[in-house]
């Protein structure tokens, strides 16, 4: 069976500078997996490969069966493939209901109309509210996203993304920034996601990634260094050396 | 019906999402002032049918700036367009003026969509001087062209029927006022409607944060250049009742100034509110009318300093300090 997500040889050069070289992964259906690596690794760069926000220098993007290195990001959202941001990327000045409203509108195909008025469309904002009240959000519904602490709003990060129903997720640092507590309700929702939505999660905090995931890549200079379940992860020397813990061998 | 008796009643925040492009009293009150401003005020209709013609203008450019974010420095192209267009038909032997709205419309549409196709690949100010200079050179071509359009002269000889072969557009201006007023409202609907659709919501969806419109699928490029041909179009048939009610065309309607003076109006009534360009362009050009015949020499002095006061106290424009004002009053938080 086909990978949910695939990439072959997949690279990019911005000049002299690589960020990712030949990068061959493969994410199953329904996987809890994380993509790990030092800062500048190029983790955000495979996202935006993979999502279509850059287009890589070689190499191909599968999604499920069907090919997507060339299409543009509406059309592999359109496929299934969606994303959240490292740095809030949210309708700031719009409501809470509103930002999950443009989500829901897109994926039903009716963002385009312009006979009737958005407010008609009843099984939308409703589908949208009870989105809300699902992640505890319901209060803010028609606040602006501005108005919201920032764990809120990380909150309502998450609730755009899986207002779009994606076969596959890209979490980008999904709790970056996040007070613990708070940072704890948003690891609840995403332990809580339906088992069919493939996950991959680019993270940096390590209790996330193994109470999250049940297997890792790193990357490290933009190529993949190792692959494999959170202990063989945890236990590779190089991992150890590039990454995890240089403290722990001084 | 049987929602009504469903078991979980309707959210609240759902229902103000739901109301929200119900029409309210208070937006009948333009409609209001401009029908009591033509008994009230016969000797100044002129001025008033410029005035309804900006404002069809500026609510063409809050089409694009206030809701889909798009910047410009260049509406102009449209509006001389649509009047080059209209004026063009009335001088060569077509003074239909409806027919001639709406080929004037079609035309600065397609200006709008072929320019836009190029321009609205870019993003900020590389887009905002594209805009422009797609003006400057659309009047370039208008002042080169002189044989069609009168160039520097302007355009004459225009001969314009009667409004629905039963109104002759008289002496006073009373049925150039009446006409650019249906005209107005029209145009209001249609834009009303518009920017209360999924569509328009989309739109300020761009304007917010577009990175996470392509990130939710959807098609911003095709967006941004369905809503600038429409507002093209608004522009376009803005133009062309300028040229209609005034019999002349003259190239000062591609101008930069004319770009530049709607944006200031519209600013300083309100971008993205709809009523903005209701409240900015009778403010401004009844101001200016004032101060003109009070100060017939420096009158654009003073028209400095009433830009700066209103950018200074009311950055949002007048709209926006009265929304503040009416947030701080009201009773709830």
């Amino acid at each position: 069976m086909s990978a949910a997500l695939e990439t072959k040889g997949l690279c990019k050069s911005f000049g002299a500078l690589t960020v990712a070289n030949g990068i061959d992964f493969r994410l199953e259906r329904g996987a809890r997996h994380a993509l790990i690596g030092p800062n500048g690794a190029g983790k955000t760069t495979f996202v935006n490969l993979v999502t279509g926000a850059l287009s890589p220098s070689a190499g191909r993007i599968l999604l499920g069966d069907s090919d997507v290195t060339l299409l543009p990001q509406a059309q592999r959202v359109k496929r299934g493939l969606a994303r959240t941001f490292q740095i809030n990327t949210l309708f700031r000045g719009l409501s809470v209901l509103e930002n999950v409203c443009l989500a829901i509108g897109e994926r039903l195909d009716v963002a385009g109309d312009m006979h009737r008025p958005a407010g008609s469309n009843r099984t939308l904002m409703d589908e949208a509210y009870d989105a809300l009240e699902t992640l505890g959000l319901a209060d803010d519904a028609l606040r602006p996203v501005r108005e919201l602490a920032y764990g809120r709003q990380r909150l309502v990060e998450l609730a755009v993304s899986l207002a779009l129903k994606p076969k596959v997720l890209l979490l980008d640092e999904p709790a970056a920034g996040v007070p613990s507590p708070e940072s704890s309700v948003i690891i609840d929702i995403i332990e809580s996601l339906p088992a069919d939505i493939a996950l991959l999660i680019i993270e940096h905090d390590m209790d996330l990634v193994f109470r999250l995931a049940k297997r890792i890549t790193v990357l490290v200079q933009g190529e993949i260094l190792v692959e494999g379940t959170p202990q063989e992860i945890a236990a590779d020397p190089r991992v150890r050396e590039v990454y995890l813990g240089e403290g722990a061998h001084r | 019906m049987t929602a009504a008796l469903d078991a979980s009643p309707p959210a609240a925040a759902v229902n103000a999402l739901a109301r929200r492009h119900r029409l309210r009293p208070l937006e009948a009150l333009p409609w209001l002032a401009a029908t009591a401003a033509f008994f009230v005020f016969p000797d100044y209709l002129p001025l008033g049918a410029q005035i309804l013609i900006n404002i069809l203008f500026a609510l063409s450019v809050d089409l694009i700036l206030g809701y889909a974010g798009i910047a410009t420095l260049g509406q102009a192209a449209f509006f001389g367009a649509g009047a080059y267009t209209a004026g063009l038909l009335a001088a060569h032997g077509w003074g239909e003026p409806i027919s001639g709205l709406v080929i004037a419309g079609l035309v600065a549409g397609i200006i709008g969509l072929l320019s836009g196709a190029v321009i609205l690949r870019t993003r900020s100010l590389t887009l905002l001087m594209l805009t422009l200079m797609i003006a400057v050179m659309l009047q370039e071509a208008a002042n080169k062209a002189g044989s069609i359009t009168g160039g520097a002269d302007g355009l004459q000889g225009m001969s314009v029927w009667q409004v629905l072969g039963l109104f002759r557009f008289d002496l006073f201006g009373r049925t150039a006022y009446l006409y650019c007023l249906a005209l107005l409202f029209l145009g209001w609907l249609a834009a009303r409607q518009l920017v209360h659709s999924p569509f328009g919501r989309s739109l300020t969806g761009i304007r917010e944060n577009e990175a996470r419109m392509h990130a939710i699928g959807s098609p911003v490029f095709r967006r941004r250049l369905v809503i600038y041909a429409i507002s093209a179009v608004m522009a376009g048939v803005a133009g062309a009742l300028l040229a209609q009610t005034t019999q002349f065309v003259a190239l000062e309607v591609l101008s930069f100034e004319r770009s530049g003076s709607v944006l200031i109006m519209l600013i300083i009534g309100g971008v993205g509110r709809l009523y903005g360009a209701f409240i900015g362009v009778p403010l401004y050009m009844i101001a200016q009318d004032r101060f003109a015949q009070a100060d017939p020499v420096y009158w654009d002095f003073w028209i400095g300093l009433l830009l700066i006061i209103v950018v200074l106290f009311a950055r949002t424009g007048v709209l926006g300090l009265f929304e503040q004002l009416l947030r701080r009053w009201s009773p709830r938080r």
